[in-house]
């Protein structure tokens, strides 16, 4: 499989066109149990990146690791032209690298516009005597800040909702809130955890349509986590299978369909096919 | 909550925004114009003032606790601070300004905050609360200890120099209420600017999801140690307040765990994250114990003495705190908010049907 995947892999010290993400050779383990092991490929500019595999097949550690919660045993992280061992959450942000979390993460308690808005916070400049005194360049700062975000809110179409506190919204609202506050800073690269999980078909079906547009429209790089085999195959350009920490397969939606060892992942003995689950 | 219910709040927000205005407007008039003239000595100096020192202590305690979700237990201990700053800094630098003295004591207070804090960047929740415990008892041992404090005063007990403002004696019941009131209300305007600008939005990530507040870039560890300086500045200023305005003497039992849980129930019974929450808690905690004397005299005449006065207080104290951990956790704010509403619906419904 390594040797395969050298050809697809575009680091910026191969000198090609840097990817907008690659990991190199990644192995993490939790006290002797591993999440992933030894796990390589490349992700290219615009492209949208489905990870799909079964339950405990380490994809959230993956994309724990991508964003730095988790450090790696081994390998390396690429983003933006960097090469981290581990990456800095902190510059994340800055970085161009934004994320949504499997279970919900908004800030309950904050309005939905103040929730999109904090998305933006690492470009705050404005100290806080600043910001108190109400200084023009604090006062403009804050003032584009809600515009961007009442943007976002128009673009996802969230726009009823915006003075609502955010814990107060139905689920897949809530999921679409959490959307906007990961894509107003105009991320570079988007990752998304389950994004669609509890969601009902119909939502499922406009969040993937608010997904591409966020490429079309935005230019992000999507790398998106998800369960939904059928959204998957309509969503992704390409898509990686991971089972038990190891990268199985990683190639085109019709390559992956017709991909015995993938086949075999998840109608294998090892496994069981969750309810509502299949290619 | 119902998705028909909030839209109906939400809709009732636009007209309920000027009559908040409108309310505060005319809670300054009568706090600056009409009690002055009117209040007795005693509601000045047994109910006003303290009611101010403790409200802007609760004020900030809620930054800490309330917006930025850390719990502390130690808020006396900085309220403290503040007192024997401001002391020794009118006693050894006789030439400063008194305004200039609160603003350094607040600094001193925030200074010792920031310490205090440091755990917070390792700890949360109960274990956080625990070593807020620290700045409480060793705060207390050391104005306890260290003599040069109160100055070398046998009994530990020393009284702070009459009020005075740019040469403006303010040494009257009415004089320092309306010091503190100057002083509340200033605070309270920066307070409030604080939690709607873009910091104020970092304190509540940071207590709703840090692991996302990290995420989106906002410097967790930095608004964490803020929250607890800006936070124990603004108890440092109570304490100024609650030492120079209300009781003009400073001594270290008065600021011991009991004075901080005091100023923890004011924010839980007011309403975490609410700044009207710290006023309304304030207001319950000062009032209350006199109208449990009050009453209790009433029924049970002589049989109603100090000790079980004190005893029937903490008992009805602690029956309120979990009656409202229960049923309101948003505290009195929320309350208030609800029943507002409900009276706002009503009369607006009656106008509808009448007209």
């Amino acid at each position: 499989m390594p040797a395969v995947l050298s050809e697809a892999f575009v680091s910026p010290a191969a000198g090609t066109v840097p990817s907008a993400l690659a990991v190199e050779a990644l192995s993490l383990s939790f006290g002797g149990v591993t999440a992933l092991s030894d796990i390589s490929f490349a992700v290219a500019p615009g492209e949208i990146r489905a990870v799909i595999g079964p339950n405990g097949a380490g994809k959230s550690s993956l994309l724990n690791v991508v964003s730095g919660l988790y450090q790696p045993d081994r390998g390396r992280v690429w983003l933006g032209g960097h090469s981290f061992a581990a990456v800095p959450t902190d510059r994340l942000a800055k970085l161009g690298v934004s994320r949504t979390f499997q279970n919900l993460a908004l800030f309950k308690g904050l309005s939905v516009l103040d929730n999109v808005a904090a998305g933006l916070s690492h470009r705050l400049r404005a100290g806080l005597f600043a910001q108190v005194i109400g200084l023009p360049a604090a006062r403009r700062e804050r003032a584009e800040g809600y515009a961007r975000a009442e943007e976002l809110l128009a673009f996802l179409h969230l726009d009823g909702v915006r003075d609502r506190p955010a814990g107060t919204l139905p689920y897949g609202m809530q999921k679409r809130v959490e959307l906007a506050r990961a894509l107003v800073a105009r991320p570079r690269l988007l990752l998304l955890d389950e994004p669609m999980a509890g969601m009902t078909l119909t939502e499922k079906r406009d969040l993937s349509g608010h997904i591409r547009a966020a490429r079309d429209d935005l230019g992000t790089t999507i790398v998106l986590i998800e369960h939904d085999v059928g959204v998957v195959m309509g969503l992704s350009d390409r898509i990686a299978v991971l089972d038990y920490g190891r990268l199985i397969a990683d190639g085109t939606p019709d390559q992956i369909r017709n991909d015995p060892v993938v086949i075999d992942a998840y109608l294998g003995v090892a496994h069981d096919l969750e309810a509502g689950e299949g290619i | 909550m119902t998705d028909l219910a909030l839209e109906k709040t939400a809709a009732a927000a636009p007209h309920r925004a000027s009559p908040a205005l409108l309310g505060i407007g005319a809670l300054l008039i009568v706090a600056y114009g009409v009690l002055p003239l009117v209040a007795s000595e005693y509601l000045f100096d047994a109910i006003l003032t303290p009611f101010l020192a403790l409200a802007l202590a609760g004020l900030g305690l809620n930054i800490l606790t309330g917006y930025a979700g850390q719990v502390s237990l130690g808020s006396s201990a900085f309220m403290a601070v503040g007192a024997y700053a401001a002391y020794n800094l009118a006693l050894r630098l006789p030439g400063v300004p008194f305004l200039v003295d609160i603003l350094l004591a607040g600094l001193v207070a925030a200074a010792v905050g920031l310490l205090f804090g440091l755990p917070s960047l390792r700890l949360r929740g109960f274990y956080l609360a625990v070593s807020t415990l620290a700045a409480q008892f060793f705060v207390q041992w050391v104005f306890n200890k260290v003599g040069w404090f109160s100055n070398n005063s046998p009994s530990g007990i020393v009284t702070v120099p009459p009020l005075s403002v740019a040469g403006l004696p303010l040494d009257s019941s009415a004089g320092r209420y309306l010091f503190a009131l100057g002083v509340v209300t200033a605070v309270t305007l920066a307070v409030w600017r604080l939690v709607e600008s873009p910091t104020g939005r970092a304190l509540v990530a940071l207590r709703d999801h840090e692991t996302a507040a990290r995420v989106i870039g906002i410097p967790v560890l930095r608004v964490k140690l803020l929250a607890f300086a800006v936070s124990s500045f603004i108890i440092g200023v109570a304490g100024v307040l609650w030492a120079f305005a209300y009781l003009r003497t400073v001594e270290p039992a008065g600021f011991n765990l009991d004075r901080s849980f005091q100023i923890l129930f004011i924010v839980i019974i007011g309403g975490l994250a609410s700044l009207r929450g710290a006023f309304l808690g304030a207001a319950l905690i000062v009032v209350f114990p006199l109208l449990l004397s009050r009453l209790g005299e009433a029924l049970l005449g002589g049989l109603f003495d100090s000790g079980v006065l004190e005893m029937s207080q903490r008992i009805v104290l602690g029956l309120l705190i979990v009656t409202f951990l229960i049923a309101e956790p948003a505290g009195l704010a929320a309350l208030l908010d609800r029943l507002w509403n409900r009276a706002w619906n009503w009369i607006s419904g009656r106008f509808r049907r009448t007209g």
